[in-house]
């Protein structure tokens, strides 16, 4: 199968199915739910998980924008060029065979005409070591983006302030990003990487699992549960990625992922690119 | 589990309470940011909306396209709140329902109970649950809108949770 085909069915399966383990967790969460409100919104999200497995309709109508970080590796043999325009032709030909909503628009301030292809897509690179490539994407929906966010911590804050920043974030949000939700959090660099990891903390983490746990567990006590209808559920994962900071900062970013986690991950290994 | 038949009454709205689960069969329309947008205008421009107000409910909902044998394709709501700063205008000028999802403002709280109305809220997210409740969908203004555009739905049996109730009271879980 050629690249292009194969990153584009991976696209379009994305909308349909959740990962493996997202669906176990939504499921799972509907035996511990207590709430009335919450136990309602995850059989309506179970009916329409199998809803979609029947149809082949999108999990949501909200099929996102398109995200990707291209991680090249520096022995690898094919130019940034080409991984460039793969990951443009294999959206565009996602958004066509699996009945995308057409959701970007040209200019964000005045005209807002839809592009009507879903293109431009949002694309990172970075340098990796091997010679493979990697292509992670995200199918970012924009109910749960708007709720994402950056704050500007003092050094000094600590665990505590970066715990107490998501809290405030998540309190914010309330029931309008479709919980439960899974959290990325980006810590460290400059304000805009913090945010850039922030979405790479969807497949990569520092295995912090104890600042994860408490995070985890601290969002779920605010009770905004599945549907924002009150409940045990609030977010189901937590992933916290950190790099190294200015000694004046400490940058927190948080990106919100619906329950309808749309997101996949391909590797090629040098030669088959 | 209650139902309501859209285009529906007072005496309808009335049986309902806020925490309700309900099930909605009949005619909704649907409009997003940039046809409440347009609607506002219409009103302040003293000219008649698209669809009638009065009895009638509106969905914010943009779908995915539709592949063949089906009316429409997935067809889940959009966040309520951006609709907060048009919505008291609408119910003023007798809209009764608003079906989206998450929590409104406090003007808009107060003007559904000024106007007995009711806030539904559809579950989010579940665009292909919604789709398989929705026989006939017809662009009824702003084809130009693309996914945003004015349509009429016939919906049936379609699962909603009150939020707001024509009291003015809310769910807060």
């Amino acid at each position: 199968m050629d690249a292009e085909k194969r990153i584009a069915d991976a696209l379009v399966m994305a909308i349909r199915r959740l990962p493996g383990e997202t669906e176990e967790s939504l499921l799972s969460a509907r035996e511990r739910e207590s709430g009335r409100g919450g136990r309602a919104a995850l059989d309506a999200i179970a009916d329409n998980l199998r809803a979609a497995e029947r149809t082949g309709l999108p999990l949501c109508q909200d099929t996102g924008m398109f995200w990707c970080l291209a991680s090249i590796g520096r022995g690898s043999s094919v130019s940034i060029g080409y991984v460039d325009s793969l990951i443009r032709r294999a959206c565009l030909r996602a958004a066509e065979d699996g009945y995308y909503r057409r959701s970007v628009v040209s200019d964000p301030i005045y005209s807002r005409i839809n592009t009507g292809t879903n293109l431009p897509p949002v694309i990172s690179y970075e340098v990796v070591d091997g010679a493979g490539v990697t292509l992670r994407f995200l199918l970012k929906g924009f109910g749960s983006e708007n709720c994402s966010s950056v704050r500007m911590l003092n050094p000094t804050a600590g665990e505590d302030g970066v715990v107490s920043a998501v809290l405030d974030m998540m309190r914010k949000a309330g029931g309008k990003p479709c919980p439960p939700v899974m959290l990325g959090v980006g810590v460290g660099g400059t304000m805009d990487r913090a945010a850039f990891l922030s979405k790479k903390a969807f497949f990569v983490s520092d295995g912090n699992a104890a600042l994860e746990g408490r995070i985890l567990a601290e969002v779920n006590r605010l009770g905004i549960g599945p549907g924002g209808l009150g409940g045990d559920n609030t977010a189901l994962s937590v992933s916290v990625l950190s790099e190294p900071t200015h000694i004046a900062g400490l940058p927190v970013a948080m990106t919100v992922n619906c329950w309808a986690e749309r997101k996949c991950c391909l590797a090629f290994k040098e030669g088959e690119l | 589990m209650k139902r309501l038949i859209m285009p529906c009454t007072d005496d309808a709205i009335a049986t309902i309470e806020a925490g309700d689960e309900v099930i909605i069969s009949g005619v909704i329309y649907t409009g997003r940011d940039q046809v409440h947008k347009r609607l506002a205008s219409l009103i302040g421009e003293g000219k008649e909306p698209p669809f009638p107000f009065r009895g009638n409910a509106i969905y914010y909902m943009g779908p995915s396209p539709a592949p063949d044998g089906f009316a429409l394709g997935a067809a889940g709501p959009t966040t309520s709140a951006r609709m907060d700063p048009f919505s008291p205008l609408l119910a003023d000028n007798g809209l009764k329902v608003m079906i989206g999802k998450g929590p409104r403002s406090e003007e808009v709280r107060a003007s559904i109970e000024r106007n007995h109305g009711l806030y539904l809220q559809a579950y989010g997210g579940c665009g292909a649950l919604y789709s398989s409740c929705i026989r006939k969908s017809e662009v009824i203004a702003y084809p130009e809108l693309g996914p945003e555009a004015l349509l009429r739905l016939e919906v049936e049996d379609f699962p909603v949770f009150c939020i707001i109730d024509s009291l003015g009271r809310v769910y807060r879980g």
